[in-house]
């Protein structure tokens, strides 16, 4: 299935949750509660179809075909 | 004068940062310059530059996750155990605000959000309907609003009683440098607050940051003024003592301005010269 992430289309494994898409984009494992298996934090926060999913939810939270995903994360900034 | 003399004088009021620390929302913070990290040509450069400020507290912008940029800025703060005060830079209106605070405090585990709602791209000014606004609904899902706003005391107060935790109102326009333009009004937003008051962009240098805390802020918050400086490191240690100093100015009460001169040196006692 396809998802918009960022503003791109994107390609995805059927059924894929928030969890697994997070894992694959920052190359970090990540615990069923939302947080690195490292024990180091994430920094990183997801919006689904412009709503936030607690890190809690990621791994309960499939994605579904069309879905517009957000992951953001801190920059410089003042 | 002696050493009997100087020991005996009265006590000093509280002369380092430490003996005077900034407390907003329960959290002491030995420094009143808080570092936005905007504006940075290199991390490398903007970690310098931070510790040499000697700030405990930066702000960060949210933007979309970059794989190629990981390491990062985040992790620059966690190493260097500097405080985070995720903004709302870009959000034109309290919608966009809210949800970057949701996804702020998600990735960043605070509660602790600038409140930035601006009204357009040329003058970078806040837009106070939607300010007040963001406001009301972000201290209603239990965030800490550190509200930037423009240097009107209505509008302060007006934040202040919906429950913003600091209010921060602008020298001047972001990235300006053009220091503090209304200190009058900076002056009355001190004055009726009860929440801290933080000076909050277009400080140019240091001595508008010493300006700032005469006026009675509780502390300042500047980024370019530090990332752009031709030396960064040098101008962020410029800041740290300008905020300690303009603080100590303060507490030590100024002299009143006077139409004429008055002279230091008494008249009585002295020599003729015939």
């Amino acid at each position: 299935m396809n998802i918009r992430l960022n503003g791109t289309e994107q390609s995805v494994a059927d059924g894929a949750s928030v969890s697994t898409l997070v894992s694959q984009l920052t190359g970090r494992s990540i615990g069923p509660d939302g947080r690195a298996a490292d024990g180091q934090k994430l920094g990183v926060a997801v919006a689904r179809n412009a709503e936030v999913v607690p890190r809690s939810q990621w791994h309960a939270t499939a994605l579904a075909d069309g879905d517009d995903v957000e992951l953001v994360t801190a920059v410089q900034g003042g | 004068m002696n050493e009997t003399t100087l020991a005996g004088s009265p006590a000093r009021p509280a002369a380092g940062a430490l003996a005077d620390p900034f407390v907003v929302d329960g959290v002491t913070l030995g420094s009143r310059l808080i570092m936005g990290t905007g504006g940075a040509p290199s991390l490398d450069g903007l970690g310098a530059a931070l510790l040499a400020s000697g700030t405990e507290l930066t702000t960060v912008a949210m933007r979309r996750y970059s794989p190629a940029e990981t390491g990062s800025l985040f992790q620059l703060l966690v190493d260097h155990n500097i405080r985070v005060l995720p903004n709302t830079a870009g959000c034109f209106t309290a919608k966009d605000a809210v949800l970057t605070a949701e996804l702020a405090r998600e990735a960043l585990e605070t509660d602790w959000v600038k409140l930035e709602v601006i009204a357009d791209e040329h003058t970078l000014l806040p837009d106070a309907v939607e300010l007040v606004d963001a406001t009301e609904q972000l201290v209603a899902r239990g965030f800490k609003v550190f509200a930037y706003t423009n240097d009107d005391p209505v509008l302060a107060l007006r934040l202040e009683n919906l429950g913003a935790t600091a209010v921060m109102p602008l020298g001047a326009p972001i990235g300006t440098g053009l220091g503090i333009l209304n200190p009058h009004n900076i002056e009355l937003i001190v004055s009726r607050a009860s929440v801290p008051v933080v000076l909050d962009a277009g400080i140019g240098t240091a001595s508008d940051a010493a300006l700032a805390m005469e006026l009675g802020c509780d502390a300042v918050l500047l980024a370019t003024a530090v990332t752009r400086a031709q030396n960064p490191a040098l101008m962020g240690e410029a800041f740290k003592h300008a905020v300690i100093a303009g603080r100590l100015a303060k507490a030590a009460g100024r002299i009143p301005r006077r139409e004429h001169a008055l002279a230091s040196s008494a008249m009585e006692g002295r020599a003729e010269f015939l």
